[in-house]
């Protein structure tokens, strides 16, 4: 890029930063690759973690996947901080749209009886469910390696708290404001039988420590698993017998889960391909998370989809195992 | 569809930001509240309930999105007018261009750093609330360093000693100060990070960076600089308010907190305190159009604000942090003391240093009343003689670094300027060096934590200063010039003397205003000559 | 609790939109004194100051959000209480 400075022109001297240029050449660079390659500090660490003794402080060793190269988990977003919020602004005002028209139309709130109780069964609990996957990203985020597969999840993190908020504003738009419903949801996730495994899968993700691991088992098992299950089967269920009005707001979670997905699949790929103990490493863990979430799921999907709950839940398996395979792992047959 | 029900109750921002958002957690039934939260209890502090915290920027992420999302779009906006505009060359002169190297190769990294650790604090807290605040912060940050990746790349483009910002805040000798600031930070427990950080940095301390700074960056046309400052300072006022309550919070859980908690202040005031000497350099030397002087931001930043801060926490038990004194003493002499470290080491620096010209000099003079013409006029004017003989000063050796701040020895005793301030300590028979009392109490309370420091100067002593191609035994081989390049500065290139430098020369030929607004070269044919 | 006399202040940035802000501060609060930098203005007030929604609204000709503050606050000290009708920051005395 050349520009006129009175009579004279001025060229650059060099077109993006050092670390940039080694990587993809002196040409100009996209704000996304400025803003994550190399950026997270990698050597001469000052003083051992006072949390984590054994390690440094950033440390390869805390998950047992190995790459050259962890900024081979680029993003296929290209979300940098400012990309990503005014994505998400964007995405907002539509949200807003369709819960002020939510409200102001009481799509929810003037429902019968045993649909208004079906939402609160059914969706406000999975407001828990997203806070536990915020704190499961927020670990990662926290304790990764790299800039790339890092700051992706602290998004993710916020994400999930927004997904956690937005679920329990339909709790608010199911009971007017009052909040019952999000005190009812609640004692569904601490106390009903249904509910139960699927919270303890959640207590043990939490208490696992191998970052990529909790990638794994997260966003591409459990979310797969429970966003098939209530954002699409039973939500179809649902309008089949009540009209449309929780589709429109549930939009916003199934077109984030769509979004995310593409980002899922571009961190796991690289990952498997790598190695052959790489893709040994994810393929125990995808089976053991998978039978665990499976099994979980199981209660609650028969608990909101009735007697086809099971064969509801082998289908959403089924479509995991294909693309598992997808990513290069192998569907193990992993079953109810 | 028509209903009998009253209509849906109207929910308050407070009301509304408690339902959305406060009992998402819950108690763990098939692992333990030990497991899945490990970190909070080693540091001592008691929290009998978490619940007690106040949210005092009630943000749901729907609002975040929407007002973050406005404040990219402008700042974006202005980044890119800059760059189609050149801005760049729109500042006051080529020395202003220097502060920048300082920001980009030390501020970016510690962002960067703050990202990271308030994720750490944000898994690791109980509470939601505190996590929440927490995780917003950490978001915050990773905006900062990177809308600071996107105002400075600009200046890269046409200036030396940005290219390299990652590897030198990981092997630059000064840069070790900023770095080993925040890894201290969070390779505390998390309670200590958010009192290190949140309040100490961010709240007490925060101002002096950013306020006269961006001030400056504005004063000196940087329009770049400006916006990026000015966007992430409203970040920061919520981040304030984050240190505000956190402090408020521990201090009211437990009175058994209040010893811990006054220790933490003691140990991060002091080390953001010698942190902030380069911004104290920065706003009196680096700032071609000047602002204020670094005693004035002291006094109206620390004395006036940090006192009522400290006034308000006088009801909890809470006092002025440790060796204040000693930084009002100081601040007629840090920023000369620096400088002129800077200037001896010129040749070992990412970027080239200058001596003040007579008419800065009298700034000086009227700016600091009580010592610059009493310890500082005379060396300048000393220097200057030797340049004008062409025998131009520079220390040859390396400087011994504090163990705890890892400052050069260049600080002098509080009540005598003429004497440098050693302090030394031991532990398990060795010997360590400290600039002050403060930086050896720090010391002496963890030892086993300081000594595992990466000292630069002490590395490349020790010989692990090369890149691995690098053979010692070459006839050529020469310790600095290697050290240099590990470092990711460009020897004889980044560094020396600001005249004769290749932005001060690249400066001249392509905006036709001279490279030092102060100093003009005979060459120079811009009438501008301003005064700060 | 008394309230302590101690400074308080909110920095803002200098430009179109926060001129309508600016104004309704100084309004309200009798002992405020706007000092002008390069890009900011800072407001300094003893003890508390309070930014009302309505005096903003009545400056602006719109509807204004208190939470829109954020996208050209700069910097602030005391401690803050926000609702949707008032931004106050205060400083409690010992």
């Amino acid at each position: 890029m050349t520009v006129e400075i009175r009579v004279q022109a001025v060229k650059p001297l060099r077109n993006t930063f050092g670390h940039i240029a080694r990587r993809f050449g002196d040409k100009a660079a996209s704000r996304y690759q400025e803003g994550t390659y190399d950026i997270q500090s990698e050597v001469n660490h000052h003083y051992k973690p006072l949390w984590d003794q054994e390690r440094d402080l950033y440390d390869k060793r805390r998950t047992a996947v190995e790459m050259r190269d962890w900024y081979a988990l680029k993003d296929p977003r290209q979300y940098y901080y400012g990309s990503w919020t005014i994505a998400r602004a964007k995405q907002q005002d539509a949200v807003d749209r369709q819960m002020e028209f939510a409200e102001k139309r009481e799509l929810l709130r003037s429902l019968p009886e045993a649909a208004r109780k079906a939402i609160v069964f059914a969706l406000v609990p999975l407001r828990h469910f997203e806070w536990g996957a915020n704190t499961n990203m927020c670990m990662v985020s926290a304790y990764g390696w790299g800039t790339a597969v890092t700051q992706a999840a602290s998004m993710a993190t916020m994400d999930r708290l927004g997904m956690a908020q937005h679920i329990s504003r339909l709790g608010l738009l199911v009971d007017g404001n009052l909040g019952d419903s999000l005190v009812q949801a609640k004692n569904y996730w601490t106390d009903h039988s249904d509910w139960q495994p699927l919270r303890r899968e959640v207590e043990n993700l939490m208490a696992c420590r191998d970052w990529f691991e909790v990638i794994l088992a997260q966003t591409l098992i459990a979310d797969s698993l429970v966003y098939a299950l209530f954002f699409n089967h039973f939500d179809s269920k649902f309008s089949a017998e009540n009209g449309p009005g929780l589709s429109t707001v549930l939009d916003f979670l199934t077109r984030w889960h769509d979004e995310s997905n593409k980002w899922v699949d571009a961190v796991v790929k690289p990952v498997v391909a790598e190695s052959e103990s790489n893709r040994a490493q994810l393929q125990a863990w995808a089976d053991h998370w998978r039978t665990a979430f499976l099994s979980a799921l199981s209660p609650i999907a028969q608990g909101i989809m009735g007697p086809i709950g099971r064969d509801t839940l082998a289908e959403i398996n089924t479509k995991l195992g294909t693309r598992l395979v997808k990513l290069g792992l192998q569907d193990h047959g992993v079953a109810l | 569809m028509t209903t009998s029900k009253a209509p849906a109750k109207k929910l308050s921002l407070k009301e509304n930001y408690a339902l959305l958002t406060r009992d998402l957690g819950w108690k763990p039934s098939y692992q333990t509240e030990d497991t899945l939260f490990p970190a909070v209890k080693f540091e001592g502090i008691k929290i009998h309930d978490w619940d007690k915290w106040e949210d005092p920027f009630r943000l749901t992420m729907d609002a975040y999105w929407k007002y973050q999302g406005e404040k990219e779009r402008k700042l974006y906006a202005i980044i890119d007018a800059f760059q189609q505009n050149n801005g760049q060359f729109n500042v006051s002169d080529a020395r202003y261009l220097q502060a920048l190297k300082l920001f980009i190769n030390g501020v970016i990294g510690l962002e960067y750093s703050a990202h990271r650790g308030f994720n750490i604090v944000g898994r690791e807290f109980p509470g939601v609330g505190t996590r929440i605040a927490a995780q917003m912060q950490a978001i915050d940050e990773l905006r900062h360093a990177q809308t600071q990746i996107h105002a400075l790349s600009h200046y890269n483009k046409y200036f030396a000693g940005m290219a390299e910002f990652p590897h030198q805040f990981d092997r630059a000798w000064y840069l070790s100060i900023p770095k080993s600031f925040f890894e201290d930070a969070i390779t505390s427990g998390p309670f200590e990070y958010i009192i290190a950080i949140c309040f100490s940095f961010e709240y007490v301390l925060t101002n002096l960076v950013f306020m006269p700074w961006m001030s400056g960056a504005a004063y000196n046309g940087d329009m770049s600089t400006v916006s990026f400052g000015f966007s992430a300072q409203s970040d920061e006022a919520r981040h304030m308010t984050l240190g505000i309550e956190v402090i408020k919070f521990l201090l009211e859980q437990d009175p058994a907190n209040v010893p811990i908690v006054q220790g933490w202040i003691d140990k991060w005031f002091w080390r953001g305190y010698r942190l902030l000497t380069l911004i104290a350099a920065m706003m009196d030397y680096m700032l071609p159009k000047r602002v204020m002087s670094w005693s004035e931001a002291w006094d109206i930043y620390f004395e006036q604000n940090g006192g009522a801060l400290f006034a308000d926490l006088a009801r909890y038990g809470i006092r002025m942090p440790k060796h204040w004194e000693v930084t009002v003493k100081e601040k007629g002499h840090v920023s000369h003391q620096l400088w002129s470290t800077f200037y001896q080491f010129r040749h070992a620096a990412g970027f080239p240093v200058w001596l003040p010209t007579p008419e800065e000099m009298d700034w000086m003079s009227l700016k600091y009343p009580d010592t610059f013409d009493k310890y500082y006029r005379p060396r300048y004017e000393h220097w200057a003689e030797l340049e004008r003989q062409g025998k131009p000063f520079v220390n040859a050796t390396l400087p011994q670094l504090c163990q705890t701040c890892q400052w050069p020895l260049l600080f002098t005793e509080a009540d005598d300027p003429t004497e440098i301030c050693y302090r030394e300590g031991s532990y398990l028979g060795e010997k360590f060096h400290f600039c002050s009392d403060g930086c050896k109490d720090i010391f002496s309370k963890e030892p086993e934590k300081f000594v595992h420091a990466h000292l630069p100067v002490h590395q490349i002593y020790q010989g692990n200063y090369f890149n691995a191609d690098v053979n010692p035994t070459a006839p050529d081989f020469n310790p600095l010039v290697e050290a240099l390049k590990y470092m990711g500065i460009n020897p004889g290139v980044d560094g020396g003397d600001f005249a004769g430098h290749i932005d001060a020369v690249n400066w001249e030929l392509w905006t036709k205003r001279p490279a030092n607004m102060h100093a003009p070269t005979t060459t120079d044919t811009a009438p501008e000559r301003k005064s700060a | 609790m008394s309230h302590s006399t101690q400074p308080v202040f909110i920095a803002l940035q200098a430009n179109n939109d926060t001129m309508p802000i600016v104004e309704a501060i100084l309004a309200d609060n009798p002992l405020a004194i706007a000092h002008e930098y390069p890009a900011m203005v800072k407001i300094d007030a003893p003890g508390r100051l309070v930014v009302k929604r309505e005096s903003v609204e009545e400056r602006l000709g719109r509807e204004f959000d208190l939470r829109e503050l954020q996208v050209n606050l700069i910097s602030l000290s005391g401690s803050l209480d926000e609702t949707e009708d008032e931004f106050i920051l205060q400083w409690n005395a010992a």
